[in-house]
């Protein structure tokens, strides 16, 4: 094949494809799509990968035996340990504290603060993360975070909407805690010096999301996960709670039942470590690298399920693990980035779909599976998407049209990170379309947590992506980050309650890990899986077909 | 219409590459780089990130995001037979024939502990705490090397002049990956005194709004109690008919 001749990022057939995008968008000005009736969502559903045959089966063994899931959600519930529990000496505790976080995220970090505000002494708090602290889904999060504050609107709005959205699966007094608190987590991370966007006149600048009524959406440009974690890991380090980087967790100690300690695995010199705690928060965020059905995916590199993989095999229920949510615009085209996120308020503020030959074929704002589903049919049933040269296809997102509809400028005030990302494979999105097709985005489900992240196990909180409850099987913008802030804090607070009221340090053991080996040997599964997996594995065929581990 | 099943078959092989590590029998242009010293062939067109891993390496430093919002995958390089040293982000940067890299995982900095609810909202707050600033030379380095091409020399001497919002504007998009630092000949950490410039503005520069103030209020009188009440009662049925009658506010 020769060399394909690039223009503006673009290889000259795709260039070609661009102008018919061009020659259309004048037209497409004034006119959006209809909605979808509910009929005709029901329709485009059936392509969409939930729901589209195969990919899933049930679980065989432990609490949730039965449940439906991702085949490669269950691959991983239906793993042996790492570590077989004669092979590791738990008598020497490494580490003992009063409260252990695993993660590091939104969601880990605000646990540790408020613990802290509620009488946790600093050094009696630890928290160990896979990678470094803060390399996380969180920081990744563009478009914003839900509040209710504004007048217009109130918290009970916001929980219709949320209900609405989750198709009325939401737990409700653990929705009714997030709506609730939404409005102080603004104030506190305000009061923490994080910078949100204002309008002239000083209000905040919120936005629609899909599936609200109102607008509020609160985002610091299209960087808001990276300006509120990086303000809030700035206040833990400043108050000097100890922290752990580079040390996933590999299993959960119980006494039997209570959750006592956990085992570390150092990932640089592969030694293992014991932590034992009083009280334990999960805070290990999603699964995106699972690559669920092949989609590519928007998280980040250690997003793979560990929490209720080890939480599951000490016994913690899960909760609505049949729900996927793919986003509908993760990055088609070019290869370095696919999967990555482009933003809902890309689509908020004006940016169309469009197919190969330059229509609008969908309503911009449908719920993220109606969108995402309507991709799909748009490039594999009625073949008009874009083909790339690596055989990916795709639509146009026809982001040029954000200036046509809100005037010059307004594209780099509220996308800088976008526009930088694209700009280093030589595309101009201001001027050009890019090209976008479903990606792998959010664990819906996890973790069934109660309006204070406790958990079925005594000794166990969950808060963030890990949990399942707050969002029921689909989860809106903006609500996220704000479950990992709002539970991230009462998980938080409860636990210091538990310790103030005379919590005690338990025995360790692997008791359950052993119970859990049976039950696996028991259902005939083969021993050669095992989990958690940690990391994914991208090393090339060539590499992994000649190597000998030594 | 292609059967449903494969169609998630076809969606499935198009990814293989980026979800399963690459195949070398699928590629057709190769390129020469060098990890460490070590000449590896690569497939063109990949991220650093991606190219290296195809060489057999596993990252367990140097890589979080894999999006460019972390700053974990700071790289630096030079070109065969340029004596530029030149900075990247692994996972954002494509391979080029003839690199020489290496990874910087790790800036060793140091960070300033404060109580951000009582520091002086004064012009001399930062150099207080990073006094080091006024070594500053005014040489640039740290704003060639910034891989968000922020204007890091500039925000440094806003800092010095106390000029908090000037400092949060200019590195508000600072992904705090340590290059300029590693860098600076005067030892500065760019990248912590724009933090603590960023949370002194965001605290004291910015006013947060009456309406968001007085929405706190309610709460803590309890005003939205006796809603949840019912709603917490109402069973889907009521929960479906109040969704469709919500009336979605003006554009
Ligand atoms: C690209 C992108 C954009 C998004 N945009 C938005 C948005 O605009 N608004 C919104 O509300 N939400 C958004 N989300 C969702 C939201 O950001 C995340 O769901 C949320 O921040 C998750 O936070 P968390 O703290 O639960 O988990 P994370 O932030 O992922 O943190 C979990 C941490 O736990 C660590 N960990 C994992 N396993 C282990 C282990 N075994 N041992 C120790 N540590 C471990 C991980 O390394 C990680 O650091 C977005 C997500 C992505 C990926
Ligand atoms: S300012 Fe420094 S730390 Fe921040 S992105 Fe630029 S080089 Fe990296
Ligand atoms: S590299 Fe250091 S000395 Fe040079 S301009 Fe930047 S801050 Fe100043
Ligand atoms: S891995 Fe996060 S910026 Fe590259």
């Amino acid at each position: 094949m020769a060399e394909l001749k690039f223009i503006g990022g673009y290889p000259e057939y795709m260039r070609e494809l661009i102008e018919k995008v061009n020659s259309t968008r004048a037209q497409r000005k004034d006119y959006t799509p209809p909605a979808m009736t509910p009929q005709q969502r029901e329709e485009v559903l059936q392509v969409h990968p939930d729901f589209a045959p195969g990919g899933k089966r049930a679980i065989s063994i432990g609490v949730n035996k039965g449940d439906i899931g991702p085949n490669e959600v269950i691959d991983l519930l239906e793993a042996y340990p790492l570590v077989t529990p004669k092979e590791i000496d738990i008598s020497n505790v490494d580490y003992e504290v009063d409260l252990l976080i695993i993660g590091g995220g939104l969601a880990g970090t605000a646990a540790a603060l408020w613990a802290n505000n509620e009488g946790v002494a600093t050094e009696k708090i630890l928290l160990v993360n896979k990678l470094r602290h803060g390399d996380s889904n969180s920081i990744m999060a563009q478009g914003g975070t839900q509040a209710a504050d504004r007048a217009n609107d109130s918290p009970a709005i916001h929980f219709i909407d949320a209900m609405g959205g989750g198709h009325y699966t939401n737990k409700p007094d653990v929705l009714k805690g997030l709506v609730e608190d939404a409005p102080y987590i603004i104030h506190w991370l305000k009061e923490m010096g994080t910078i949100f966007d204002k309008e002239p006149n000083g209000d905040y600048v919120e936005r629609w999301g899909g599936g609200t009524c109102r607008k509020r959406m609160h985002a610091c440009a299209d960087y808001t996960g990276l300006e509120e974690l990086r303000v809030i890991i700035d206040e833990f380090r400043t108050r000097g709670i100890p922290v752990l980087e580079h040390n996933p967790v590999i299993e959960l100690l119980t006494d039997g039942s209570k959750v006592t300690g956990v085992v570390l695995w150092n990932l640089e010199t592969h030694q293992y470590k014991i932590v034992r705690a009083k009280a334990t928060i999960l805070a290990t965020g999603g699964f995106g690298r699972l690559h669920i059905r092949g989609f590519p995916t928007t998280n980040h590199y250690g997003a793979t399920y560990d929490g209720p993989v080890i939480a599951y095999r000490a016994g913690a229920k899960l909760l609505d693990t049949d729900t996927v949510q793919y986003h509908p615009t993760g990055a088609a085209y070019p290869q370095q980035i696919i999967g990555l996120l482009l933003t809902e308020k890309l689509r908020s503020m004006g940016a169309q779909p469009v197919n190969v030959d330059g229509e609008a074929f969908v309503f911009p704002l449908e719920p993220r599976d109606v969108e995402a589903s309507a991709f799909i049919r748009e490039c594999y049933v009625h073949d008009k998407g874009i083909v790339t040269p690596t055989g990916m296809r795709g639509v146009w997102l026809d982001t040029p049209m954000i200036e046509l509809k809100n005037g010059p400028g307004s594209t780099a005030k509220a996308f800088p990170g976008m526009i930088r990302m694209y700009k280093r494979f030589d595309i101009d999105m201001i001027k050009d379309p890019v090209l976008v097709f479903p990606t792998l985005h959010y664990q819906n489900g996890g973790v069934e947590t109660d309006p204070w992240g406790c958990t079925n196990l005594e000794g166990l909180w969950v808060a963030g992506e890990v949990s399942g409850g707050v969002h029921g099987k689909n989860r809106l913008m903006g609500n996220s980050t704000l479950d990992c802030l709002v539970y991230g804090r009462r998980s938080g607070m409860s636990a210091a309650k538990y310790l103030k009221n005379g919590a005690k340090f338990g025995k360790l053991s692997l008791d359950h890990v052993d119970r859990y080996v049976k039950m696996l040997k028991d259902a005939g599964i083969k021993p050669e899986r095992k989990a958690p997996i940690i990391l994914p594995e991208y090393r090339g065929k060539a590499v992994l077909a000649r190597m000998i581990d030594l | 219409m292609e059967d449903k099943k494969d169609i998630m078959q076809i969606i499935a092989d198009a990814n293989k590459s980026v979800t399963t590590g690459i195949d070398s029998a699928d590629i057709e242009h190769w390129v020469w780089i060098h990890i460490m010293g070590r000449a590896y062939q690569v497939p063109a067109g990949l991220t650093i990130m991606q190219a290296m891993e195809y060489a057999g390496y596993k990252f367990i430093t140097s890589a979080g995001c894999r999006a460019g919002f972390c700053g974990a995958c700071a790289t630096m390089y030079r070109k065969e037979g340029e004596y530029k040293l030149q900075t990247a982000m692994a996972c954002q940067t494509r391979v080029e024939d003839g690199m020489f890299l290496v990874q910087i995982p790790f800036a060793p900095a140091q960070e300033a502990t404060y109580d951000i609810t009582k520091e002086p909202y004064a012009a001399s707050t930062l150099l207080e705490h990073y006094p080091e600033i006024a070594r500053c030379v005014a040489c640039n380095t740290c704003t060639k090397a910034c891989p968000q091409d922020l204007e890091v020399m500039d925000y440094i001497q806003d800092a010095l002049r106390g000029d908090y919002k000037k400092v949060a504007e200019r590195s508000f998009d600072c992904i705090q990956c340590g290059l300029c630092a590693v860098r600076c000949p005067a030892e500065i950490t760019q990248f912590n005194v724009g933090m603590l410039a960023r949370r002194m503005y965001g605290r004291y520069g910015m006013t947060e709004p009456e309406y968001a103030k007085a929405r706190l209020t309610e709460l803590d009188q309890g005003k939205y109690d006796k809603e949840f009440k019912k709603l917490l009662a109402a069973d889907v049925e009521e929960l479906k008919k109040r969704y469709a009658a919500r009336e979605r506010e003006a554009d």
